[in-house]
């Protein structure tokens, strides 16, 4: 209790840094369970995918070492990969593991085991891809990005720690800041979007009755791998931060903080944008609070426990679910 | 329908043919073949590279997970992602009582662990199976998460990440040997020095785990057929096709999903306890939630609902990376693509239960009548 | 499966001293008599366009529903319901008397099916209650108002579609068994007896319907109008007080409507109380004791057939509804 209660901020700051990544990574499931019904289970792995994609672009660049204004332009260059290549594998993934069953309408359970599926395929390939390099021989030129697969994978940037101001008696850092603040302007240009463009009323109007949406000439196809690039980029912006926070990545990085950021989700009322976001952050800080008072091994504990009590009281969740259909 | 199901449904339609001492006799040969599987040790099916009676210790122990997954996931419809965390709390309730905390017989901690279990499930069930069925998979899913966690933080309890150690193994009734047989090519040879003995449990050999195993496996296939032909079989696939028509039919579906889910997780703590006993060695790396994930993918390709086909599944997904270990890098990839092969190509499992087959063929007929009648 | 043929009239053969409905169905009533009886095989496959034919001399009745104290059986009693700012249900008064066949009638949208939710617990009302054999239904659940005696059709068919026929019936006889885990996983006495019981009661109900070739078929398989008769026997094997159908003539052509109005009635003389809720007022006057008329969650005339269809605010209220009703 006293360690929360005097670094009481550091925890907060800490948790919705956390949080942040937690709602970004939600919004992708959010998304695309209010459009399709559906738990897209490698969504974790979409994430995971960006955060290679970050490291490998800027290992390519040569990154390592960059100061001042180059740093920011390779901070830029990060986030632009992650995000450009995680919608990539989420589209992808729509292609290959749910398109073909929505064409013949199989149950919600058949569609969760496809995603099961191809979650292991992506994180597998990702734990694997020194085989084809050796095979060819080229293992030795690549080590720096295909060497040692099952191992974590630094990100190759070099970002001090600045500490910038004081939010009570918690010194804030350059990195903080980044994080909480490009996820909000995301978070606030994906809300303006769904709310405003035509596009995301196509979601929206998808999400609320797909039948009626479609005899309304929305294109459902289009909205649906929107969705998927929408929730991916999202996942890469995520993915970014997540190096920033903790420096390395592994091909199992998804698995549970694609758990949790489902988590965040339910809890905040699947397949409402606000509730992710929501959620992320009072997962976030749940979580922060929770190591604080048991001991940081008991932080995944407090998450999934937070879930279940929160689900006993509000089954839609802490916002409802509103941009699926209302509930009878 | 594709070569798996037809041969299988093929097979059973020929055995329904046949007088019932056939029946019989085929039965016992059938049981007595899979039993001396190990001891016959049979070319090209044996596993060069592990221990053939382990690995089928570990089929007959998956088939049990993959049995008591079915009731919950093919019986009553709910998606239980946890179920690794029952297999866990069973295991673990051996090793408390039997080695780590007490000295406890093991033939007292097996229902001592499926007790737990048990409660275990009434005390997760109780609250979640009232929220929505996408949202148990995730509460569930959590709770797996959430047992491999406290396994490893509750130091006192569980020695954490050690593990525990020196699990008692069952009572042994040592009476005679029983010579394996090896192969040279395809001639068979008995081969004196190497014997199981008849039934010594120990850490040097499998096989009298396995008859255990086996043993349980039939016990509760049997039980699982007695449950699913009775009102409690009815009740249950009546909430899993409609949930309101059957609470409006006088079902008490919230009590009879409450008990799927806690039988489920009785025979999965069955099964953790056979694991614990069988290793003698447990940790929580054992429990990992990508196994609740397998189990899962046993039910779906066995074909939701019918006993015998998770079984075969279950057994091979456990035997096929066994048998190919060249492969065994590759596996998980080569299991995730099965999974969504399977999910477009044969969403209905390989083994669907034999309800929709008999559906199928119901629908061929009336379409050859109405040809006919056509015609005429 | 046992034999199904004891029914407890002992008429186990009730179509050899009466001749079959319709002569070109012969054939199939001599397939049907080999399979009384027995369980019916694989091969009894039909012809998805093949009629079925209700035997309405089967002896359906059940001893705690024949006798009951004559009087009002259900009482519905200044019910109000809300949804936000909607009042489905407006102060709507009405009883059931025990034995009686009463319509519910009203234009699409009055409310009728709302009504019948409130009395199966499937709505708790906002205000108001609804009393069964004279007790206050409150909270109970679902399943135990089922269990009291009130057992109900669904305007959209709702049976189980992947188990059979037989098995959507069992399903109706079982609630009132209590055959547990334990006694199932032991065969227990008590497991027998109810799952003879239970079948006999299946097999009665079926060839009372005329479904009984039909038993082991996906109840998705069976034609339309099949599935709407499984629903009523999937009803009545629960031994209801009171059976409440909604709109059961849907979907079939007027001389369908009128076989099914017969059967109706049939099941009222075997002793049973019937709601009948339907949106067509011609079809009801024949068959019905008295009506009970809603609109826009209000009743507006409640009475015999002869005054309900003379009452100016029932016609005011059916005028240009009349086409889409037939």
């Amino acid at each position: 209790m006293d360690l929360l209660l005097s670094n009481f901020w550091a925890y907060t700051i800490g948790g919705l840094a956390f949080g942040a990544i937690y709602a970004l990574i939600a919004l992708g499931y959010t998304l695309v369970y209010g459009v399709l019904r559906l738990i897209n289970f490698a969504h974790s792995e979409v994430f995971m995918w960006g955060s290679f994609a970050a490291v490998w672009v800027l290992l390519a660049l040569g990154a390592k070492g960059a100061t001042g204004l180059g740093l920011v332009a390779f901070l830029i260059i990060g986030f632009a990969a992650a995000m450009a290549v995680s919608a990539a594998v989420a589209l992808g993934l729509e292609f290959v593991a749910y398109r073909p069953l929505r064409k013949r309408n199989s149950p919600p359970l058949i569609a969760l085991i496809s995603a099961i599926g191809a979650s292991y395929v992506l994180s597998e390939a990702m734990g694997l891809r020194d085989k084809p390099f050796k095979w060819f021989g080229a293992d030795d030129n690549l080590a720096d990005y295909v060497g040692r697969p099952r191992e974590a994978s630094p990100l190759p940037l070099d970002v001090p720690t600045v500490r910038l101001f004081y939010i009570f008696d918690y010194h804030v850092s350059n990195i903080d800041l980044i994080v909480l603040g490009s996820a909000i302007v995301m978070m606030v240009v994906l809300d303006q979007f769904v709310q405003r463009s035509r596009l995301g009323r196509g979601i929206r109007a998808v999400a609320q009755d797909a039948e009626a949406a479609a005899l309304m000439g929305v294109n459902r196809d289009r909205v649906i791998r929107l969705t998927f690039v929408i929730g991916g980029a999202m996942a890469g912006a995520a993915a970014m931060m997540y190096l920033l926070k903790i420096g390395v990545t592994r091909y199992n990085a998804g698995f549970l903080l694609g758990v949790k950021a489902f988590t965040a989700a339910v809890l905040g009322g699947i397949g409402n944008l606000r509730g992710a976001l929501l959620g992320g952050f009072v997962l976030g800080v749940a979580e922060s609070y929770g190591s604080a008072l048991f001991g940081s091994n008991w932080k995944d504990v407090v998450a999934f426990t937070l879930l279940v009590v929160i689900l006993l009281f509000r089954p839609t969740g802490l916002l409802g679910e509103s941009l699926g259909k209302a509930r009878a | 329908m594709n070569p798996v199901s037809s041969f299988f449904h093929g097979v059973a339609d020929r055995f329904r043919a046949l007088p019932r001492w056939g029946r019989l006799v085929v039965l016992a040969v059938v049981v007595v073949l899979v039993y001396f599987l190990p001891i016959l040790n049979p070319p090209v099916i044996t596993t060069p590279d592990s221990d053939f009676g382990a690995v089928l210790f570990l089929c007959a122990m998956y088939a049990l997970v993959a049995i008591g997954l079915n009731i919950v996931i093919g019986y009553a419809g709910l998606l239980d992602l946890g179920y690794i965390g029952f297999f866990a709390i069973g295991a673990y309730t051996v090793g408390v009582l039997g080695s780590a905390h007490a000295k406890v017989p093991l033939l007292l901690c097996i229902p001592a662990a499926m007790a737990v279990t048990l409660i275990s499930g009434v005390v997760l069930g109780a609250p979640t199976l009232r929220v929505r069925g996408d949202y148990l998979a995730i509460v569930t899913l959590g709770f797996g998460e959430i047992v491999r966690l406290i396994l490893v933080n509750a130091d006192k309890l569980t020695n954490g990440n050690r593990g525990i150690s020196g699990i008692p193994t069952p009572p042994s009734l040592d009476l005679f040997g029983v010579p394996h047989l090896v192969w040279d090519g395809f001639v068979a040879r008995v081969d004196l020095d190497n014997q199981t003995r008849f039934i010594k449990f120990s850490v040097v050999d499998s096989i009298p785990y396995y008859w255990l195993a086996l043993t349980l496996v039939f016990f509760v296939l049997f039980l699982d057929w007695r449950m699913q032909n009775s009102r409690v079989g009815r009740a249950w696939e009546a909430t899993r096709e409609d949930e309101d028509a059957a609470e409006l039919m006088g079902v008490p579906t919230f009590r009879f999903k409450l008990l799927a889910f806690a039988t489920g997780a009785a025979i999965g703590g069955l099964s953790g306890a056979l694991f614990a006993t069988k290793q003698q060695f447990i940790n929580p790396d054992n429990f990992t939630i990508l196994y609740s994930v397998l189990f899962v993918a046993m039910v779906v390709v066995g074909g939701q609902g019918n006993r015998w086909g998770v079984v075969v599944a279950a057994a091979l997904l456990t035997y096929l990376p066994e048998r190919f270990r060249d492969l065994s890098d590759a596996r998980f990839l080569l299991f995730g693509l099965a999974l969504m092969a399977l999910a477009i190509f044969r969403p209905q499992g390989l083994m669907p239960a034999r309800r929709n087959v008999r559906a199928k063929r119901a629908d061929e007929e009336t379409e050859v009548l109405e040809e006919g009648a056509a015609h005429a | 499966m046992p034999d199904a043929t004891k029914g407890p009239a002992g008429d186990s053969r009730p179509d050899a001293n009466e001749p079959p409905k319709d002569l070109a169905d012969e054939a199939s009533v001599t397939k049907a008599d080999e399979h009384r009886g027995t369980r019916v095989d694989d091969d009894s496959v039909l012809p998805p366009d093949e009629e079925a034919v209700p035997d309405t001399s089967v002896d359906i009745s059940v001893e705690e529903v024949a006798h009951l104290p004559k009087g009002k059986m259900l009482e519905v009693d200044d019910v109000t319901l809300r949804f936000g700012g909607v009042t489905a249900l407006d102060g709507v008064s009405f009883h059931i008397n025990t034995g009686e066949i009463l319509g519910l009638i009203g234009p699409n949208g009055a409310g009728k099916t709302t009504c019948f939710n409130v009395m199966t617990g499937v709505y708790q009302p906002t205000s108001g209650q609804a009393r069964f054999m004279g007790e206050p239904l409150g909270k109970r659940q679902k399943f135990q108002i089922t269990k009291l005696g009130i057992a109900r059709t669904f305007q959209n068919i709702r049976l189980f579609h992947n188990m059979t026929a037989m098995e959507n019936v069992l399903v109706g006889a079982d609630a009132h068994h209590s055959t547990g885990m334990g006694s199932a996983l032991l065969r227990l006495p008590k497991h027998k007896a109810e799952e003879a019981e239970g079948n006999d009661r299946a097999y009665e109900l079926l060839r009372f319907m005329g479904l009984e070739k039909r038993a082991d078929e996906l109840a998705r398989n069976l034609p339309y109008g099949d599935q709407r008769r499984l629903e009523i026997a999937r009803a009545l094997a629960t031994n209801p007080k009171l059976l409440c159908l909604d709109e059961p003539a849907a979907g079939f052509n007027p001389a369908e409507k009128a076989r099914l109005m017969e059967l109706i009635q049939t099941i009222r003389e075997q002793g049973y109380t019937v709601l009948l809720i339907e949106h067509d007022m011609k079809l009801v006057m024949g068959v019905t004791d008295r009506i009970v008329v809603l609109e826009f969650g209000k009743k507006i005339a409640e009475g015999l057939p002869a005054e309900i269809q003379d009452n100016p605010a029932v016609i005011a209220a059916y005028l240009g509804v009349d086409e889409d009703a037939s």
